[in-house]
C-alpha cells in the first residue's frame, strides 16, 4: 500500500490526523472536523427540518380540505397562520431540507471518500459552515415565537408586501427570515469553496478529471452555480432588510425604487438554484443506475457536457417567472426561448439515463426502485414545465396550482426520491450494517403511490383555474364548481397517507443503524472509491492508506473480466 | 380543453386553448413513449440467471445517435411550441387592437376598484362610474385597461379570459381584452398581498349591450346625469 506523503497535495496544517486519541462525546459529535460526521450533522438537522416542512404542509391542506375546521395538531389555521405556514414550507424545503441534505450531507459524506481523501481540505470552514447552518434553522424556527409570528409573505418575500410592516404585520417575522436565508447562503458559501478546492487538490493519485464519479461532478458544478448566483440575491436581501429596518427605499416606487427589481434579483438566483439541487440528485441517480443495472454508464462525457451546459444556460432563463410581473412584454421573447432551450440538456440527461438500461441485468432492490421512480416522476415535471416555459400559455397558467404541481413534480424527486435512493445506497457504507429491504419497498410504495394522488389532482385543479396561497376557495364561486372540492380533500387525504408512510422509513433507518445485520465493505459490489474504506470508514476514511486510481468509476460488466464490476483502485 | 372546464370569455381565450392543447399533444405523447421505454427497459433487462450485463461505452458515434436522434427531436417540437407561443403572446400582450373604451383598475389591499368611463365613454370625467369588486362590461367591444396598485403587488386575474397581469405599485400597466361571452365569472388576485389575500375576489359582468346601458343609465351619477334626462328632477 501507498503512502500517503506521496500526494504533496495530502500535506498541510489543517489535516486531521489518522491516528490521535479518540476525542470524548462531545468534541466527536459536535464539534468535529471530520467530513463524515459534518455531513451526517447536516443530514440529521435537514432531516429534522423535513419534519417541521411536513408538518406545515399537513396543517395547511387539512385548511384546504376541511376549511374552517380544527386541525388536530395545530388548531384553526387563521389567515396569518395559513400565510405563514406556506411561507415556512416552501423556504424550509428549499433551502433547510434539500439544499443542506442533497450538496451539504451528501457532498460532505461522499466527496472525500469517492475521490479517495482523508478529508476536506478545509475542515474547519467546514465545521463553521454547520454551525452557522443550525444557527439559520433556528432562527427561522424561532420567528414563529416573536410577535406577530412568523413571515407570510412567501418564500420568494417580494417587496412591498416583504419590505412594510403595515402591509405583512410580521414586523419581526420579516426581518427574521431574511436574516435566517442570508445567513444559511454563508454557511453554503462555505461549504461550495470547500468542495470545490477538495475535488480540484485532492484527489487519489491517478484519479484524472474523467475518473470522476458523477455525483461528484455534480456536487461541484452545483457548487459553482451556486456561489455564482448567489451574490445578486445577497446583495438584495441586504437592500431588503435595509428597507424594512432602516426605511430606504429600494423597492418602493414612492420613494424612486422598484418592486420588481426584487424579483430580478431574486429569481436570477432562483432559477440556477434549482439546478443547484437538480444536478446533485441527478448525479445520485447515476451511480445507483449503473450499480444496480450492472452497466457502464452510457456516454458519461456527455452527461457532464449536458450538466454544464444545463448550468450556463440556467443563468438566462430567470425571467420566466416574471412574464405577467409588468416586465417588457418583449422579453418573454427571449426567456421563452431560452427556457425551452434548456429542456434540451435536461431531457438529453433523461435519455443517457435510459439508454444506460438497457442491455442491463437489472436489480431492483429498493435503491434502484428509487432511481427508476426518479426518471419515471421527473420525466412529468420536466414535460409540464414546457406549458410554463412558453410565454402564451403561462399568462393561464402562471401561479396556480398547475405550477405548483410543476415544480412538486421537480422538487420532490429531487428533494424526496433521490435522497431515499441515496440514504438506501449509501447507508451500508454510512452505518456498516443494513436497511431492511422489505420495509424499504412498503417505504417506497407508500411514498410513491400517494405522491401522484397528492398532485395529479392538483394538475387538474390548476387547469380549472385555481390560484395558489389562497387560505379559503369557498369566496371565489368559479374554484367551488362541482367536484373541485373532492379534489382538494383527495390530495390532502393523499398527503396524510404519504406522511404516515414515512413513519416506516424513520423506523427502518434509525432501528437499522443500531440493529440491522451487519454489512460487508462492499455490499453492492461497486466500482467507486467509498466501497473501499471500511464500513463505517474511520476517521482519516482509508487505514491502509489512499488508495490509487486505475481507471473510471463505471467499468461494470467489462468483456474481459469474469467478475462484472472492477473497482477503481484494483491495479491491471 | 381548458374550456371543457373554464368558459372560454374572450377573442384571444380560444388561441390560448388551442396553444395548451398542442403542447399537450405534443408534449403528452413524448412523455407516455418516455415512459414506456424506461418501464419496458426495466422489465425487459430484469436480472436473470447466467446472463452478463452488455458494455456499452456510449462514446462510439454508432451508439450516440440512441441519444442524439431524441436530442433534435427535442429541438424541433421545442421551435415548434416556441413559434406557437409567441403568437399567442404578441396576440395578448403585444399587440393592442383599437380602443372602444378604456377603464381603470386599481388594487390595494384587499380590494379592487374598478372606474369605468361612463355614458360618454371618456375616462376622468365626472360620469365616471366607480365601483368596488365587481367590474362591468359589455359583449362584442374591445376595451383597454390600466392597471394599478395602492400598495403592494396584486396581480388581475380573469381566468374565462385566460387573462393575467401584475399590478405594480408606481406604475400603470396597460393590457386590453374583448369579452365574447355574457355572464358573470371570477377575477382573482393571484399574487399574495397578506393576510387578506383569500378576501379578494372580484366579479366581472360581461353583459349585452342592452343590459349595460340599462346598468350604465342605472349608475350614473347623479351629478352627472344629463339636465334633459327623462325624470332629471333632482
Amino acid at each position: 500500500m501507498r503512502e500517503t506523503t506521496e500526494s504533496p497535495q495530502h500535506s498541510h496544517e489543517d489535516q486531521p490526523q489518522t491516528h490521535h486519541e479518540r476525542p470524548g462525546f462531545f468534541r466527536r459529535y459536535f464539534w468535529s472536523t471530520d467530513h463524515k460526521i459534518i455531513g451526517s450533522q447536516y443530514l440529521f438537522t435537514g432531516m429534522a427540518m423535513a419534519l417541521v416542512g411536513g408538518f406545515t404542509v399537513y396543517a395547511f391542506r387539512m385548511q384546504l380540505a376541511f376549511p374552517g375546521q380544527s386541525v388536530p395538531g395545530w388548531g384553526r389555521v387563521t389567515a396569518s397562520d395559513y400565510n405563514a405556514l406556506v411561507t415556512t414550507h416552501g423556504s424550509v424545503m428549499i433551502f433547510w431540507v434539500a439544499m443542506p441534505v442533497l450538496i451539504a450531507a451528501l457532498g460532505n459524506y461522499l466527496i472525500p471518500l469517492m475521490i479517495g481523501c482523508d478529508d476536506m481540505v478545509f475542515p474547519r470552514i467546514n465545521r463553521l459552515s454547520y454551525q452557522l447552518f443550525l444557527i439559520s434553522a433556528l432562527v427561522l424556527l424561532g420567528s414563529f415565537l416573536v410577535q406577530g409570528g412568523a413571515f407570510g409573505g412567501a418564500w420568494t418575500s417580494y417587496p412591498p408586501l416583504s419590505a412594510k410592516p403595515q402591509y405583512n404585520l410580521t414586523p419581526a417575522g420579516a426581518s427574521l427570515w431574511l436574516g435566517a436565508v442570508a445567513l444559511e447562503f454563508v454557511a453554503f458559501l462555505l461549504g461550495g469553496i470547500n468542495f470545490v478546492t477538495t475535488v480540484m487538490n485532492s484527489r487519489a493519485p491517478g484519479m484524472k478529471m474523467f475518473d470522476i464519479p458523477i455525483v461528484v461532478w455534480m456536487i461541484i458544478i452545483a457548487s459553482i452555480l451556486f456561489m455564482a448566483s448567489v451574490g445578486p440575491l445577497v446583495a438584495g436581501a441586504v437592500m431588503l432588510l435595509f428597507d424594512q429596518l432602516a426605511g430606504t427605499g429600494f423597492f418602493d416606487p414612492a420613494k424612486g425604487g422598484d418592486p420588481v427589481l426584487w424579483q430580478h434579483l431574486f429569481w436570477f438566483f432562483g432559477h440556477p438554484e434549482v439546478y443547484v439541487v437538480m444536478l446533485p440528485a441527478f448525479g445520485i441517480v447515476a451511480e445507483v443506475l449503473t450499480v444496480f443495472s450492472r452497466k457502464k454508464l452510457f456516454a458519461y462525457k456527455t452527461v457532464l457536457y449536458t450538466a454544464v451546459g444545463t448550468g450556463v444556460l440556467s443563468f438566462f432563463v430567470w425571467a420566466h417567472h416574471q412574464f405577467i410581473a409588468g416586465i417588457d412584454p418583449r422579453m418573454a421573447n427571449i426567456f421563452s426561448l431560452t427556457t425551452l432551450l434548456i429542456s434540451i440538456p435536461v431531457a438529453e440527461m433523461m435519455f443517457v439515463y435510459i439508454a444506460t438500461l438497457y442491455g442491463g441485468s437489472i436489480r431492483l432492490a429498493t435503491p434502484m426502485l428509487w432511481a427508476i421512480a426518479f426518471i419515471a416522476e421527473f420525466l412529468l415535471g420536466g414535460v409540464t414545465g414546457i406549458f410554463l416555459g412558453s410565454a402564451g400559455s403561462d399568462i393561464y397558467f402562471h401561479d396556480t396550482y398547475f405550477v405548483l404541481a410543476h415544480f412538486h413534480y421537480t422538487f420532490f424527486p429531487i428533494a424526496f426520491i433521490s435522497v431515499f435512493a441515496a440514504l438506501t445506497h449509501w447507508f451500508p457504507k454510512m452505518y456498516g450494517r443494513l436497511m431492511s429491504e422489505t420495509f424499504g419497498k412498503v417505504h417506497f410504495w407508500g411514498t410513491i403511490i400517494p405522491f401522484n394522488f397528492i398532485f395529479i389532482p392538483l394538475f387538474f385543479l390548476g387547469a380549472r383555474g385555481d390560484h395558489r396561497r389562497i387560505y379559503d376557495y369557498s369566496n371565489f364561486p368559479d374554484s367551488m364548481r362541482a367536484g373541485m372540492q373532492d379534489l382538494r380533500v383527495l390530495a390532502t387525504l393523499s398527503l396524510v397517507v404519504l406522511l404516515a408512510f414515512q413513519v416506516v422509513f424513520l423506523i427502518n433507518y434509525f432501528y437499522s443503524i443500531f440493529f440491522g445485520p451487519k454489512a460487508p465493505e462492499n455490499p453492492w459490489r461497486a466500482n467507486t472509491l467509498e466501497w473501499v474504506a471500511p464500513s463505517p470508514p474511520p476517521h482519516g476514511n482509508f487505514p491502509e492508506g489512499l488508495p490509487n486510481v486505475y481507471r473510471g468509476p463505471y467499468e461494470y460488466s467489462h468483456p474481459d473480466r469474469v467478475e462484472d464490476f472492477w473497482p477503481q483502485n484494483e491495479a491491471g | 380543453m381548458i374550456s371543457k372546464y373554464v368558459e372560454s370569455a374572450s377573442s384571444y381565450a380560444p388561441d390560448v386553448d388551442a396553444l395548451i392543447l398542442v403542447i399537450a399533444l405534443v408534449v403528452g405523447f413524448w412523455f407516455l413513449v418516455a415512459e414506456v421505454v424506461l418501464l419496458g427497459l426495466v422489465f425487459r433487462f430484469t436480472e436473470r440467471e447466467g446472463v452478463k450485463a452488455k458494455y456499452v461505452s456510449g462514446e462510439d458515434h454508432r451508439e450516440k445517435r440512441w441519444v442524439s436522434l431524441p436530442h433534435f427531436a427535442t429541438l424541433f417540437f421545442d421551435v415548434l411550441i416556441i413559434v406557437g407561443a409567441l403568437r399567442v403572446w404578441s396576440e395578448v400582450k403585444m399587440n393592442m387592437p383599437q380602443a372602444d373604451e378604456t377603464v381603470r383598475v386599481i388594487a390595494q389591499q384587499w380590494a379592487w376598484t374598478f372606474v369605468h368611463p361612463g355614458p360618454d365613454g371618456k375616462l376622468d370625467t365626472p360620469d365616471d362610474i366607480r365601483t368596488i369588486d365587481e367590474l362591468h362590461v359589455e359583449k362584442g367591444k374591445t376595451y383597454h385597461f390600466e392597471l394599478t396598485s395602492r400598495d403592494v403587488l396584486h396581480s388581475f386575474s380573469v381566468p374565462v379570459f385566460r387573462l393575467k397581469q401584475d399590478a405594480v405599485p408606481g406604475r400603470i400597466i396597460k393590457g386590453w381584452f374583448r369579452p365574447t361571452l355574457t355572464g358573470q365569472f371570477d377575477i382573482q388576485c393571484v399574487e399574495i398581498c397578506g393576510i387578506g389575500h383569500a378576501l379578494m375576489p372580484g366579479r366581472i359582468v360581461i353583459e349585452d349591450s342592452d343590459a349595460h346601458a340599462a346598468w350604465l343609465l342605472a349608475n350614473t351619477p347623479l351629478t352627472a346625469r344629463a339636465p334633459t334626462s327623462p325624470g332629471g328632477q333632482p
